[in-house]
């Protein structure tokens, strides 16, 4: 059977890899290659790289790290940040990126999600979700969780797997950067609406909360982390043993074939 | 050197760097002559099989690439592009493939567990079915790779190089004489991936 997958997210600005905590105070971590490669070859079974330049400036210095990331980087890569347009999907689709993940740009233009679909397959379209508790409801967040829409999350990510969209990435804002745990009651809520894989992001600390997860929330299909990898607070190899210890099938990764 | 089929669907630049990856020279055509002399071929595809059947009639490649699997050459379909091997596919209609293996695509709706997600997407594992196909030299029974489907081939267990386990035995690997055909994308399939290519290539 399928199994539970871990993704590493790399936030690229100027071409490097950095991670804020709660959105706020960047700091430089890594060169996003190397660091795909390392988390490839430490059994990463997927990776995201998020451009948080990409409304600005540095476009071409993104795309030409995608695709020097494809000549070397043999797992599924999603690529989300600044994607507003169809002609956004074909930029970095065709730099070696397999999924695109949309965000703010479904919040503004809704029928992207479906446009997209229809040209690229469900599959390739990612609804990345940023939610948090306001007056009892979950509440969608645009901008890197810096604006309120008043759209209700569990409606909007209903709508936006209606439209198209073939994976959920959900991004609690109350438990990101805490590093006490994935929000498996927010998780729940969305596993239980949708048939589309959801992926669990925010507030990972350790390896006991990846195992608290998908035991807490058995049909959250993958757990996804930025900085608990890159300061090697967590450890992918050690991480996936551990969850395979546990009960949870993953894919242990193959140290030497050819 | 290995041969890409651009018939215009789908992106073909990670395909063409994880065959360079196993030292192989590349190219992406969509002419006629330079895949009928190919050394061996690769038929990608993502997305719809009328689409992409369409496609791959209105350019004439459907007659070229026939003609080749008959030379004997090695020929690999991948993901979609497998399911264009086969005899048909009901996937929104009924669409003819290439009648390259017997056998037709059908949707994993109404067929797989209610619980079970669609499309399947995600990492499974490889059950070899039968003899070893000479594309699984490299890899063991079990080994994992990385599938995003929601039909799949329906055809004999002979022409099943493998299978995986989503609720029931789904085709991952057909093969029929030089003819393979993978479901998983083994560009995306990390190191297995990989070495599924390097074999494919030293047919």
């Amino acid at each position: 059977m399928l199994t539970k997958r871990i993704i590493p997210c790399l936030d690229v600005r100027d071409g490097r890899v950095v991670k804020g905590v709660n959105f706020d105070g960047l700091r430089d971590v890594s060169s996003p290659i190397e660091l795909a490669e390392f988390y490839s070859d430490s059994g990463a079974d997927e990776l995201v790289f998020y451009d948080i330049t990409a409304s600005y400036e540095n476009r071409a210095l993104f795309t030409d790290i995608l695709c020097e990331t494809a000549k070397k980087v043999f797992i599924p890569l999603t690529v989300g940040g600044g994607i507003n347009t169809v002609a956004d999907f074909e930029r970095v689709l065709s730099c070696g990126a397999d999924k695109v993940s949309v965000n703010s740009g479904a919040i503004k233009n809704p029928a992207l999600i479906g446009e997209a679909a229809k040209k690229y397959g469900d599959q390739c379209v990612v609804l990345s979700v940023d939610a948090k508790r306001v007056d009892g409801k979950y509440r969608v967040f645009a901008r890197g969780g810096r604006e309120d829409t008043g759209l209700d999350a569990l409606e909007w990510i209903k709508r936006g797997v209606d439209s198209g969209a073939g994976e959920i990435v959900l991004n609690s804002i109350d438990t990101d950067g805490v590093k006490r745990g994935f929000d498996t009651e927010m998780l729940e809520a969305v596993t239980s609406i949708v048939n589309v894989p959801v992926i669990a992001s925010g507030g990972a600390g350790c390896i006991q909360d990846f195992v608290d997860l998908f035991r807490k929330v058995p049909d959250v299909d993958a757990g996804l982390a930025a900085s608990v990898f890159h300061f090697g607070e967590v450890d992918i190899k050690e991480l996936k043993r551990e969850l395979d210890k546990n009960g949870i099938n993953v894919r242990l990764n193959k140290e030497k074939l050819l | 050197m290995v041969c890409i089929v651009d018939y215009g669907v789908g992106n073909l630049f990670s395909l063409k760097c994880s065959f360079e990856a196993v030292g192989q020279e590349t190219v992406i055509t969509s002419d006629a002559e330079v895949i009928a002399n190919a050394e061996r071929l690769v038929l990608p595809g993502v997305g719809a099989f009328g689409d992409a059947a369409q496609k791959l009639r209105d350019s004439g490649l459907d007659k070229v690439v026939t003609e080749y699997a008959r030379t004997g050459k090695p020929l690999l379909g991948i993901c979609l592009g497998m399911q264009l091997l086969f005899d048909k596919s009901y996937e929104y209609g009924e669409h003819d493939g290439l009648g390259l293996i017997p056998g037709s695509i059908v949707p994993f709706k109404g067929r797989v567990h209610e619980g079970l997600k669609i499309p399947q997407m995600g990492w499974n594992r490889l059950n070899i079915n039968g003899g070893k196909s000479p594309v699984f030299k490299y890899i063991n029974d079990g080994d994992f790779v990385y599938f995003v489907h929601s039909y799949f081939a329906e055809t004999e267990s002979k022409y099943v190089a493998a299978y995986t386990d989503y609720g029931m035995d789904v085709t991952a690997a057909a093969h029929n004489k030089n003819v393979y055909g993978c479901q998983f994308h083994p560009e995306k399939s990390g190191k297995v991936g990989l070495a599924i290519l390097k074999a494919f290539c030293e047919l």
